[in-house]
Formats: C-alpha cells, structure tokens, sequence
C-alpha cells in the first residue's frame, strides 16, 4: 500500500487518511483520491484490528464465544452479547424467563443511549466542536454508572447468558436509572442549542453525502444510516426479538437522506429509547432472571440466525452447529462494515472536510468493521 | 501617580543623565527588545493557561489543576518540556525554509507590538501610520504558513497552508474595510489619534450601528486570520491532522503555537484600541462623579481588560463553534462579510462628512 | 410470501433448486452456474423483489465450500437463503457485487478468509490481510498459524 502513496498521472493527489488519524477514532485506513480539495474516491484498507473473532469463536463454547463478542462493537456491547444469547437460546429452545427479558431490554436500550451519546460527542469534533464530546460524556458517564453496579464493568459488560443474565440488578438500578432519565430530560435542550440549531452546523451536514433509499439498500446499510434515507429497516419492529412487540415506540423515519437526517434519526431514537426504558422501569416482572440451563451447552445439527438492532444496524449471528459443544462456524453480519461500503458511493465529489462529517454519521466503530 | 508612562520617562530622563545621545539610544532599543521578548513569552504562558481554563469551564471540567497554585504553572512546565523535545526536521523537507518559517512567524508576532499603545503614552513607536503598519505587517504571517506547509513535503500540511492562504487573503479585505470605518472616522491613521478621538466616548458607542457593524465584521475577519476556530482550516485537526504544522516538534511548533496566541492578544488589542476606546476609560455623559472613579482606574488595566474581554470573545467562540468548510468559509467572505463592509464603510463615510456621529 | 410460496415461485425459476429443510427461512440449493441469472431475477421480479443482501458468507466443510447467501425484501419483508456448493480445490462463483453493491465489500473478504475466486468481481483485492498475502486462508478448517494463532 506504500506504494501507492504521491500522486495519480493525472495529477492528483493521494493522501492516507489513517491508521492514525484524529477523525478515524480507530485504526481504519482511507486512501483518498484527491483533486485539490474535492474527493474523487474513497479507498478502505481494513484489517488493522482483525482479532479473527469467528475463527477464535470455533475453538470456544457456547457460553464462552458470547464474552468474545462484546470487543466486536464495543459500544454497543450489550447487544452484541444479547444477538449471540438469542442465538444460542434459538438453537437450544430455551424460553428466557420474563424478567431475564425486560432486564436484557432494559439494558439494550441504555446501551443504545450510551452508544448514541458517544456518537454525538465525536461527531460533533469531528466537525471542530469540542465542547459537546464533555457534555455527552456527562450522561455517558451515569449510564456506565448503573452499567457498573448492575454488571461490574463499565464497557464490556458480558451481562448475557444465554437464558437470561449473569445475576440479578442491583437493588439501586431503578433508583439511579430514573435519576438519569430525569439528567437527560433536564439537559436535552443543551443538545439542540450546542449543536443541532447551529446554523454553521446546519450548513455543514445538510445536502452533504446523499444517499438514496435504493442505494441504502443496495450498499446493505442498515440502522440509523438507512433510515436516514427513508428506509424502514428496525428489526426491532419488523422481526421483534425478546418484548418488543409489547412495547409502545416509533421507528424514527427521516427522508433527507442527507448527513442532517442520519443525524437527526440518531437524536430522536435516543428520545424512544428513553420511552421504552420509561415503560418498563416500573414493570419489572419478578420472577428468575435465569432460565434453567445445562453446564456444557450442546446444540442440535443445524443453522441459526438471529438479528437484531444494535446502535449502528443491524447485527446477525450465524451459527453452523455439527452437534457439538463448540460453534462449526460462527459468521457475525457486522452493521460497521457494510456502512462502510458506502462511503466511497456518497463521498465522491464533496470536499475533504466533509468526508469527516460522513465518516461521523454513519458511525463507524472501527473493531466492529475488522471482527 | 504610578503609571507605565512615569516609568519609561524617568528611566528615559536617567539613561540620558549618564549616557551620550546613542548610547541611549542603543539602550532603550535593547530594553524594547527585551521587553518585547518577554512580553510574548508572558503572553503565550497566559493566554494557555487562560484558553485551557476558559475551555475546561466551558466542558464542565477543571482543567489544569496540578502544577503550581490552581495549575497556573502548567504551561510553564509544558514549555520546559517543549524545550527540551527533539525538534525534528523531516526528510526531504527543505531545511531551510522549513527551520525558518516559525521564526518568520514569530518575528512578524513581535514586529506587530510595535504600535500598540499599551497605557496612557506608553508605546514602542507612534508611528503616523499606525494602523496601516499592522494590516500590512499581519500579511507576511501567511508567508510563514505557506512555507511551513510547503518545506514540509507533507499533503496534510501543503493542504492546510493552501487553505491558509486563500483565508488569510481574503479576510484581511474585511479586516482592511472595518478598520478603515474607524479610521475615516477619526481622520488618522496614527494609534494614540485614534485613542484619543474617543475621549468622549467609544467609537462603537459613538458611531450608531453601522460602527456596530464594524466591530462584528473585525471580529469575525481577525478571528479568521488568525485561524482560530470555527476558522481553523488550516489546522483542522480531525481533517488534516495539524494542517501546516504537522511536522514540527519541540520548540519549532512551540513557535508557532505562541504566534497564534501573540496574534490574537495583538488582534484583540488593535480592536480594542479602535473601537474600544483603547486605555481609554469608560465615561458617560456628564456623570462627572462616576466619570471620576472610571479615571482613576490605571489606564493600563482598561486596556488589558478591554484586550483580554476580546480575547475571551474570542476563546468562546472557539470552544462552542463546529468548523466550517472551506467553500462556506469563502463564500462568507465573498458573499456576505465583503459587501456588508463595503456599504458599510460607504455608509460610515457619509455619517462622518455630515457629521452624524456624536 | 409466505415460505410455500416462494417455494412454488422458485420451482417454477429454477426446477433443479432442491430445498433443506428445517431452518427459520426457506433455504435452497442451487449449483454455482445457476446463480447469476437465478440473483437477476431475484433482485428484478416484482413479486420476489430480494432487494437487500443481509449477509454473504462461506462455510469449510473440508470436503467442499458452500456460500451462503441471505436475502430479504425490504418491500415484501420475506427471506430467502441460497447455498451453492463449491470445488474446495478450485471455487470459483459469478460475483454479484453490480446486483448488490453490498457483496463487493463481502466477496472481497470472503476471497481472502476462504479463497473462494468471484468471476467478474470489478475489485477482487485483499481487504483485511495485510499486502503480500498468499495463499493460506484463514477461515479455512485446515489453517494453521503456529506463530500467532492462540488456540482456545
């Protein structure tokens, strides 16, 4: 690849955006095709965080190879452990116990929250805001507060087993979960007058990076990233996995297409997440938090898929099972890379500065992209 | 009383008493250059320190609270450690502009406080034309930029000293036109007329609106010349990694890094001297007993109030605004910052041939 | 659709697809040279319309590769899963990367961790190993990394 550093014959210029770079937030590496400032192809070398996680996942046990997978996307860690628990509990006909269930939601949709918050505070200094990253960081913070009682981690949580949670919550988690919705709802103006009503902001991320609702398909986007196309593609409504057929929320929908619409789709499902959290935060069945399982998990011949909605897409676990105490092979459909795929389609043509603002709504997360 | 100016007279009135005529001379040039010297040094370790606590206040954080009393040593300490860095030269850079080019910066940072009037009588050179000096002077600072980017053989820093040049280029024709308001106002180019112009009051007090539109119109154009955020294109750090210092070390960028700062306290001191009133006091009307209290006030402390409440502006904006794009950045230019000024200055040099002004 | 009436709706495109059994989708067979007319009508029929490619992978079974593919519609919300067996030694399979944009992002990392070759792929490049990679694949079954490979 070092060789392909200096300009193209017709003069343009090749510039390496990464391994190391202040906008990437990981190690991805874009070769970038420039004619002065506007971009005229967007390369990606990946691989740079490859830890091989589905081959590792063949020589592990059912219960081992979920903790794995919360390095996958470790911003939404939760979910990825919740598709590969869902995944096993398919292929071992486990019925999770109710409470397990409005736990692992409960959680899901904290970790959503969590993840959107980071996102917004990133993005926001990608685009030369620094300020947000702070105040995002302040209701990030509560989150991983409860995350830490509750789970004993702040990051990597590995709360889910399959047939429900690890233990039980802790005795404060209602407590401090309403205290932080009651921080959230106090402080989400901030987030529109510091960001969202900014009119230089405005300028930046409307009509840049357009993508059609039939390119989002074609690309495999899904998440955030397709529905800021119009694309109705929630698994959480369309497929709904653990309770959320009984819940009450919107699939936010925006038209635009644009960077301004993947943005405003991610700001607005932070409000339904915190909808769904205030409907089940005073119903929390009682009951086992674990369904009953045996030591050494074996699953039938056969394949499993599930997908779910994590914060960037959606994420599929598919497991080929022979029979026998460990995965035959385990393929994760990882939202980060097909996102990724796209960029160079909505890049081309705008400027270098843009191509950050891209980068930043489609939110890409580096280890989840490489696995 | 005790003032700068009482100073350098009786240390002028000394020097004189045992010295000949050059020998002073030579004296008093070497004790301007010293007090330059450490002027800019004492500015970059305040203005860090002061953009570091401005920031943390801002992001709901302390900030530097280790080194010395509240952390107010800390840049001290990072400048012994800049110090002591490596300063590397890249390979296939051309040395010597590349070794150069921040000291042209900072030698352009130092040539720029010649005509600042920093109390009452107290200025290196009242030069006759004072203001033009500057707008002059501040031009070769894009000069450093493109040789630092170009003697860098770096894209990320061709880029950005690229960006730089067509930004400071343009916005110093809003800069110009703003500052020629004030200057058609007062009918002087020369720094202590224009002070003392507004002894009856501000020229933004005194001037109506279109002086208000002046102000802002300086404000957003320096900001911008001194590629401070939102207009920090030519170091967008998530875009271009540094932009035109990428590949400076050690006490080369530790240059830079001051440049900046020192423009923008000179920035802040020109506008505050033209539209603020410079150390002038603030008075009303004829509330002579409050007018009393104002002049006791030591001149320096208005201006260095005036300066450092601009300097804040300035830092805020920083702190709270995403960056633009480099298209929008000219288009602002071109298309709005450029005409507006233009009437304006058109509208200012009515008011001030019929004497509509107070 | 209903799983029934894809299965009719297929039998009728393509009478040597067999179906499995058992699985959440409706999963068939088909050999590799079927695949790229079969994939263009998959993607242009309006009653079928699989317009989203969620997931493109490949399993060693030591004995042959099978690809799998996994479509959905997102306007009629049904699945569909394709197999295709492939020579171990030599696979080869039409890319469908200018059908769906997505599979040229997941043919070129299948290529790489599998070996599988996709004929006509406008970019068939390594992705995620490193330059200069030759050779071994390392989702095969019979990949062995003695140096850096940590057996669990």
């Amino acid at each position: 690849m070092f060789e392909e550093v200096g300009t193209t014959t017709e003069g343009d210029i090749i510039i390496n955006v990464g391994p190391q770079h202040p906008a990437t937030h990981g190690v991805l590496h874009l070769v970038i095709t420039l004619n002065g400032e506007t971009i005229k192809k967007v390369e990606p070398h990946l691989g740079y965080i490859h830890r091989s996680i589905e081959k590792m996942c063949e020589s592990l046990s059912y219960r081992q190879f979920i903790y794995v997978t919360s390095r996958m996307d470790y911003l939404s860690s939760h979910i990825n452990n919740h598709a590969c628990a869902l995944c096993v509990e398919k292929g071992l006909q486990v019925e999770v116990p109710p409470r397990a269930q409005v736990i692992r939601v409960l959680m899901d949709e904290l970790t959503r929250i969590a993840s959107h918050e980071l996102w917004w505070g990133a993005m926001a200094m990608d685009l030369g805001a620094f300020t947000p990253f702070f105040h995002a960081f302040r209701e990030r913070e509560s989150i991983n507060d409860i995350m830490e009682e509750t789970c004993g981690a702040r990051l990597t949580m590995n709360y889910m087993v399959p047939g429900g949670v690890m233990q039980d919550l802790h005795p404060n988690f209602q407590k401090k979960v309403k205290e932080f919705m009651q921080l959230y709802k106090r402080k989400i103006h901030e987030y529109d007058e510091l960001v969202t009503g900014n009119i230089i902001f405005q300028n930046r991320m409307k009509n840049v990076g357009y993508l059609s609702a039939e390119d989002a398909v074609s690309y495999g986007c899904s998440g955030p990233a397709a529905r800021g196309s119009g694309v109705s593609c929630d698994i959480r409504k369309i497929y709904p996995y653990e309770i959320y057929d009984k819940l009450e929320f919107d699939e936010v929908l925006e038209t635009g297409g644009d960077s301004f619409a993947r943005y405003m789709v991610r700001i607005r499902e932070m409000q339904q997440s915190i909808r769904i959290i205030e409907q089940l935060i005073d119903n929390i069945p009682e009951g086992d938090f674990q369904a009953k399982t045996k030591a050494v998990l074996k699953l039938p011949k056969g394949e499993f898929y599930t997908r779910v909605e994590t914060a960037r897409g959606e994420l599929g676990v598919y497991i080929v099972s022979e029979g026998g105490t460990t995965p035959y092979r385990i393929k994760f459909r990882s939202p980060g890379f097909s996102n990724l795929s796209v960029l160079d389609h909505i890049a081309r043509g705008s400027k270098l500065g843009d191509l950050v603002a891209m980068m930043g709504t489609l939110d890409l997360v580096i280890p989840d992209i490489d696995r | 009383m005790w003032s700068f100016s009482n100073i350098a007279n009786n240390l002028h009135k000394w020097l004189s008493e045992t010295f000949n005529p050059t020998m002073t001379l030579i004296i008093e040039m070497v004790l301007a250059g010293v007090a330059v010297i450490g002027l800019f040094a004492a500015l970059g370790l305040v203005l860090v320190i002061m953009e570091r606590k401005v920031s943390a206040w801002m992001q709901i954080r302390l900030g530097p609270n280790r080194v010395g009393p509240k952390g107010m040593l800390q840049s001290l300490a990072d400048t012994l450690k800049l110090l002591v860095k490596e300063g590397l030269t890249p390979n296939g850079a051309d040395k010597l502009l590349f070794n150069l080019a921040p000291f042209v910066a900072m030698i352009v940072a130092m040539l720029l406080m010649a005509p600042i009037a920093f109390a009452k009588d107290f200025q290196l050179w009242d030069l006759n034309i004072g203001v033009l000096y500057v707008s002059a002077i501040s031009s070769i600072m894009v000069i450093s930029i493109l040789m630092a980017g170009w003697a860098s053989n770096n894209k990320y820093s061709l880029m950005g000293a690229m960006r730089s040049g067509a930004q400071i280029v343009s916005y110093e024709l809003s800069a110009g036109l703003s500052i020629l308001a004030v200057v058609v106002m007062t009918g002087s180019l020369q720094v202590s007329d224009i002070i003392h112009s507004q002894a009856d009051g501000w020229w933004i007090f005194k001037g109506h609106i279109p002086m208000v539109v002046a102000f802002i119109t300086f404000i957003i154009a320096v900001t911008a010349e001194t590629n401070r955020a939102p207009f920090d294109l030519a170091e967008a750090e998530s875009e271009l990694t540094a932009g035109f210092h990428t590949e400076y070390s050690g006490m080369k960028f530790a240059l830079f890094f001051l440049a900046e700062y020192v423009n923008v306290f000179i920035v802040c001191a020109i506008g505050a001297t033209l539209f603020l009133g410079g150390w002038m006091p603030f008075h009303i009307g004829n509330w002579t007993q409050f007018n009393h209290v104002m002049d006791y006030i030591p001149s320096s402390i208005w201006f260095f109030g005036k300066t450092f409440f601009l300097i804040f502006v300035i830092m805020w904006f920083r702190w709270t605004f995403p960056r633009l794009r480099i298209d929008q950045l000219l288009n602002l230019e071109w298309k709005y910052l450029l005409p507006i000024s233009m009437i304006n200055l058109l509208i200012v040099t009515a008011m001030a041939i019929l004497k509509w002004h107070f | 659709m209903s799983n029934e009436e894809l299965k009719v709706k297929i039998t009728e495109l393509l009478p040597a697809a067999t179906f499995e059994e058992g699985g959440e989708w409706l999963t068939i067979n088909i050999d590799p040279k079927d695949w790229l007319p079969l994939a263009q009508q998959f993607r242009n029929d309006d009653s079928l319309y699989f317009d989203y490619l969620f997931c493109l992978t490949c399993i060693d079974w030591k004995t042959h590769l099978t690809m799998v593919y996994h479509l959905s519609s997102v306007k009629h919300r049904h699945n569909i899963v394709i197999k295709s067996k492939l020579d171990r030694s030599n696979p080869e399979i039409e890319t469908i990367s200018h059908i769906w944009k997505t599979a040229e992002f997941h043919e070129r990392e299948v290529y790489e961790m599998f070996g599988v070759n996709f004929l006509n792929h406008p970019d068939l490049r390594l992705l995620i190993l490193p330059d200069g990679w030759e050779g071994r694949n390392p989702l095969r079954k019979d990949f062995e990394d003695t140096i850096n490979m940590i057996k669990l």
